[in-house]
């Protein structure tokens, strides 16, 4: 086991950097995950972990010893690819042996260690197919046995779940959840899936377009955003963004005025310091804080464009005019979702603000 | 579903009507090589067209060992076939491998030579290739010399290069991460799933050797390293031209190609269209 450290690591392609100077820390054992939109550099970075990218800048730690010239075999990693990359002409017992055979591993040692992979991911009886013959499910199981039998002292997954439907995706987030649980050693998981992230990992790294925005535990996040890209990122369905006028701005706290909410207003109490009067900024609400209509600080009336009952709960798809779509969540008085207008009530303790470049004001 | 069916089976039939007469014009000079194989000298110039084959093969054979040594020029030209398709094979998917999978300074320019080399002329090419391999290295009249200067093949290269640049790569960063290390990669991942171009580049590698004819004549002057080609051209003198041993020749060096190609056409037809869908 080994913890993982990234000192302001920078990676160019020719002149194009993609990966700006990030720097982290993973504890031993612990799960994290990279998440962010496609081409944000989270697989890029990994990949630098991993020894399959040459680092341009900065250095990559591994069980405190720096890597960066180390050969990926050599770092103490296993890694999961997002397209299983099993050898499609050797049967899966040979998948998950040949790195040891090809690097003279011990023959007796090879089979223990095949042996106990294929009973961790129960997956002894399908030891002489080959990938072609295995589902989705079994062909991911396979990948992950071939990082097991490295025993490695950080597993590496990249996307890993992608390609699955979605009812196969939901089993193998708890497998890989249990294999965490039983294995203990420290992974990095790479996924552009929120859900994937928030249900996983023991910390979140999120990017954008090769920074790094936020690091922190999923409900930290979830409740304490730094920005607006990571508000909006993390959540589902994500939060709720209205644009709005600084009105009043006095005695620690702040009126905005949603100019496309039909002009409704909501005093925000913040700790900082306080946006000048007739600056823009950005309301973000969360589809579940909207309260019922005259229970908040403020009301607004939007008309209902679509409504998704789901049982427990429904999301109503609605709009204000000005182009604002918004999603809320209803678990009480579902039925009003049915109606073409409702009212909902905004609360300044569930709001966020953002100014206009997306930073949060607290 | 039966009007489809009814359909289908008519545009069958015209297909036919119109491949099946092509195909026989194309399979006419074959038959014809193999019945004048077959004719003594009087019944290859008789007035008569003969289309069907007689009895004078086995004396034709003869009259073509007699007077060009066949079998040992045969026996030559399948050890160079054979030596000159494992060697460039060998090389062209080495060469390939590098180009589709690692990164270098100059890979670009190495690209546009290979791609360039394939404007110029083989005509342009065999002098100066036989004025450096006979006159300044002496090899002319050697195995050697009809094996290794032809080696050189660009479009093997970028053919190669193509198959492995269409395999996932995550194949063989998974291998690296494993501690595979990098021939043992190409070897025992790149080369194996690289395997019906290989058999298609093999065929094609094999005809191109099989029925070079130009290069041999050049560097070879002994009779004793004729190919076969070769030799069946000796035959063509100033003053006579023995058609019935020539003819005996091309059937005896055709025959095991159409065999060949006929087993391996679902390899080469997979190699050759490989990558044209996906």
């Amino acid at each position: 086991m080994a913890a993982v450290s990234l000192n302001n690591v920078v990676k160019k392609f020719g002149t194009m950097s993609v990966v700006h100077g990030a720097s982290l820390e993973v504890a031993d054992g612990e799960f994290v995950v990279f998440v962010g939109p496609s081409g944000c550099g989270k697989s890029t970075l990994l990949r630098m972990i991993a020894g399959l990218e040459n680092i341009t800048g900065g250095e990559v730690v591994i069980g405190g010893k720096v890597v960066n010239d180390v050969e990926p075999a050599e770092r103490g990693i296993a890694m999961v690819f997002q397209s299983y990359a099993l050898y499609p002409h050797m049967t899966v017992e040979q998948n998950l042996s040949f790195g040891l055979r090809m690097t003279g591993n011990d023959k007796a040692d090879t089979q223990r260690r095949v042996g106990r992979a294929a009973d961790i991911l129960r997956i002894s009886e399908l030891m002489q197919r080959r990938p072609r013959q295995l589902s989705g499910g079994q062909r991911q199981r396979v990948a992950i046995g071939r990082a097991i039998v490295r025993e490695p002292q950080v597993f590496l997954f990249d996307e890993p779940l992608s390609n699955l439907d979605a009812e196969l995706r939901v089993q193998m987030r708890v497998e890989i959840a249990r294999l965490h649980k039983e294995l203990g050693v420290t992974m990095i998981y790479v996924t552009h899936d929120q859900t994937e992230a928030m249900t996983l990992a023991d910390k979140i790294v999120v990017l954008r377009a090769g920074n790094i925005e936020q690091i922190g535990r999923p409900l930290d996040l979830y409740d304490d955003p730094n920005n607006q890209f990571v508000a909006g990122f993390v959540g589902s369905p994500r939060m709720n963004f209205m644009a709005g006028t600084v009105v009043e701005s006095s005695s620690g706290a702040v009126t905005i005025k949603l100019v496309n909410q039909g002009n409704a207003t909501l005093k925000k109490p913040l700790g900082g310091p306080l946006p000048a009067v007739g600056a823009a900024v950005i309301l973000g609400v969360r589809p579940e804080h909207f309260g019922l209509a005259g229970r908040g600080d403020s009301d607004i009336t939007v008309k209902v464009d679509v409504a998704e009952h789901l049982g427990s709960t429904s999301y109503v798809y609605a709009n204000a005019g000005g182009g604002e779509e918004l999603v809320i969540e209803r678990e009480e008085s579902r039925h009003e979702a049915s109606l073409d207008q409702m009212t909902v009530s905004l609360r300044a303790t569930h709001s966020y603000l953002f100014d206009s470049a997306g930073l949060r004001l607290r | 579903m039966r009007s489809k069916s009814s359909a289908e089976r008519r545009r069958g039939i015209a297909l036919h009507a119109a491949l099946v007469p092509l195909a026989l014009i194309w399979l006419f000079p074959l038959w014809m090589m193999f019945v004048f194989s077959t004719l003594p000298e009087n019944g290859i110039f008789s007035r008569d067209i003969i289309l069907t084959p007689s009895d004078q093969f086995v004396e034709n054979f003869n009259l073509l060992e007699s007077d060009t040594g066949f079998i040992r020029a045969t026996t030559i030209s399948i050890l160079v076939a054979a030596a000159y398709t494992f060697l460039s094979v060998a090389l062209t998917s080495m060469a390939g491998w590098s180009l589709a999978c690692y990164r270098f300074a100059g890979k670009g320019v190495v690209l546009a030579t290979i791609l360039g080399t394939l404007t110029l002329p083989y005509f342009v090419v065999v002098i100066p290739q036989f004025i450096m391999v006979a006159r300044d290295f002496g090899l002319h009249n050697t195995l050697f010399a009809l094996i290794v200067p032809p080696l050189f093949n660009s479009l093997g290269v970028l053919f190669m290069r193509q198959s492995f640049q269409m395999m996932p790569h995550e194949l063989f960063d998974a291998a690296r991460v494993e501690g595979v290390k990098e021939w043992r990669i190409f070897f025992f991942i790149g080369l194996p799933l690289a395997r019906p171009a290989v058999a298609a580049l093999s065929i094609i590698l094999f005809l191109h050797s099989w029925n070079n004819y130009l290069w041999p004549l050049l560097i070879n002057s002994k009779p004793a390293m004729m190919t076969a080609p070769v030799a069946l051209g000796s035959l063509i003198g100033l003053t006579k031209v023995s058609w019935g041993g020539i003819m005996t020749g091309a059937v005896m060096l055709t025959a095991p190609m159409l065999v060949l190609f006929v087993a391996l056409q679902r390899h080469f037809v997979a190699g050759i269209s490989a990558g044209a869908v996906k």
